[in-house]
């Protein structure tokens, strides 16, 4: 052993005298690039014209509209999760849920800052929810996948907006109801097929049901929206 | 280095001499060694750690009052100890369900269901769907009653949904809250009373609110026979539960402070479900008063035409 360590004495010795001049440039990354290819983009997409930065978050956003209309178990969603197409599916069911400001003299529908603080609130609760019984979910992706699932219901809100600007009576009633309960469980059948993969298996059912119940007040939201009053008294008259 | 012995089969000695040997060895006791660390540990075993113990009421468990019957540790701040609270299988929570509705004499929700392991998910999510139940029916069932009237316009009142989760969520913590309180005072004046964690109380109650779901679900059949009979078939179900669990917390005390708590358990109880039914569900006789206005206005424009002819 000693011979070694004489042998090896010499190779090492001179290691402290090395020296690094100064017309020599040292530079480079220790870092292992991973994306690479994704750093260059970055740096370009801050040139490029807004109207591409915008048209591809509207394709992601697109996509993933299709990805919940017809849902299969694909990571899609959740792998490039984003939040404009819930904000955008809230703000607009919202919206169409408010009650008009003609009928403040008694209880009547929600307001706006009602409603998106119900689905914002609802869909939080609910991503705590499954986190603590265990889910290996991320916040965000759970935040996702249930705003995003929320399409059903809109196109429901907005068909059942155009059948009440026809007529108001019981046939409208049971066209609405069927469009509200199809539409429900499109909703919560697409968020389980995202969700359910992430769940302990012996507490999907727990994880289930605080979002049937979330769809299912969404719903009833929905199907009990009652036009503004002025167009009722016009039937009421005289 | 005696190399020598190195190679020779040793018995192993017991620690105490091979470290009298060679003070700088590091040794692994296994086995006989263990009667040291025994008698040290019996100093520790006068706590009781199972929770039959519980039952007799030692002087232990007023201190470790909060954890009791939860064995981690997890500090409050952290994530992890509200994961705890969730610790549930869907099997479990479907039993503690049954277990609320169904009253056994004898047999104590919270030792029987419970057994030391308090989830927050059931009271939550009860309460919830307590909540819009309420709402929902409520809506459905002064709908039902109105509707073809006149001057009845449909609106879903959407702020009976915020005052019927204050009132729940009131009722199911702040009264556990109370309950917890009052029966920490009394423990320290009388020792032997069994002791609940507040977390088991909020269970309890949290449970306890489930018949009232089918119970409103039931209240829009605008029957006030009906109402009223499915009201005291809820009240007695999961009153007698409640009863059942609290009776054996209560009855070393005096005789008198015992009956009135139960008492206080049973009435807040029906007053919430009274309470709920009266403010959500209109009585059915609105109904007819308001189609009754209808003949006399009619009778009146009858009139002022034949008085105008």
């Amino acid at each position: 052993m000693a011979e070694v360590d004489e042998s090896s004495k010499p190779l090492f010795a001179g290691l402290s005298d090395v020296s690094i001049s100064e017309d020599i440039p040292v530079e480079g990354e220790i870092s292992v690039p991973v994306d690479s290819p994704t750093q260059d983009d970055e740096y370009s997409t801050l040139d490029e014209p807004v109207k591409e930065t915008i048209l591809r978050d509207l394709k992601a956003v697109g996509k993933k509209f299709v990805h919940v209309l017809y849902p299969k178990k694909s990571t899609a969603l959740l792998r490039d999760w984003d939040l404009w197409g819930p904000l955008l599916l809230c703000v607009t069911l919202a919206l169409m849920l408010q009650r008009s400001s003609v009928d403040s003299k008694e209880d009547g529908g929600p307001q706006f800052a009602e409603v998106f603080v119900l689905i914002w609130f609802g869909s939080v609760v609910i991503t705590l929810n499954s986190k603590l019984l265990g889910g290996t979910i991320s916040f965000f992706q759970s935040l996702c996948v249930l705003g995003y699932c929320i399409l059903p219901l809109t196109v429901a809100m907005i068909i059942c907006r155009l059948v009440l600007l026809g007529s108001e009576g019981i046939v409208s009633f049971i066209i609405r109801f069927i469009v509200v309960i199809v539409s429900f469980g499109w909703s919560t059948f697409a968020s389980t097929a995202f969700l359910a993969d992430s769940q302990p298996p012996n507490r999907k059912a727990l994880v289930v049901y605080p979002i049937f119940l979330f769809y299912f007040v969404i719903s009833w939201m929905i199907l009990t929206f009652a036009p503004s009053s002025s167009s009722s008294t016009k039937t009421v008259g005289h | 280095m005696a190399a020598v012995d190195d190679l020779q089969f040793q018995e192993f000695d017991d620690a105490e001499n091979l470290l009298a040997v060679n003070h700088d060895a590091t040794t692994i006791s296994i086995g006989d060694s263990n009667e040291n660390s025994k008698k040290q540990r019996k100093s520790f075993r006068n706590v009781p750690k199972d929770e039959d113990d519980d039952l007799l009421g030692n002087e232990e468990s007023d201190k470790t009052e909060l954890l009791a019957g939860q064995r981690k540790s997890a500090p409050f701040w952290t994530f992890e100890y509200y994961q705890t609270l969730f610790d549930v299988d869907t099997y479990q929570v479907l039993d503690r369900i049954k277990g609320s509705v169904l009253p056994i004499p004898g047999k104590n929700f919270v030792r029987l269901y419970i057994r030391s392991n308090p989830d927050l998910y059931g009271p939550f999510w009860i309460c919830a769907t307590l909540v819009f139940a309420i709402a929902i029916s409520g809506n459905i069932s002064n709908f039902l009653l109105h509707v073809g009237g006149p001057t009845y316009h449909y609106v879903p009142e959407f702020r009976k949904v915020t005052i019927a989760a204050t009132a729940i969520y009131c009722y199911a913590w702040l009264v556990p809250l109370a309950l917890w309180g009052f029966l920490m005072w009394r423990n320290s004046k009388v020792m032997n009373i069994v002791c609940y964690s507040f977390l088991e109380i909020v269970c309890v109650y949290g449970y306890s609110l489930f018949i009232y779901i089918p119970t409103a679900v039931l209240w829009i059949i605008p029957l006030e026979w009906l109402r009223w009979v499915s009201v005291v078939c809820a009240m007695c179900l999961s009153g007698s539960v409640l009863v059942l669990t609290f009776w054996p917390a209560v009855r070393d005390d005096q005789r008198r402070i015992a009956v009135a708590t139960v008492s206080a358990i049973v009435i807040l109880h029906a007053l919430l479900a009274i309470g709920c039914k009266t403010y959500f569900f209109d009585p059915p006789e609105a109904g007819n008063q308001i189609q009754s206005p209808l003949p006399s206005t009619s009778n009146v424009t009858i009139k002022s035409a034949s008085q105008k002819t």
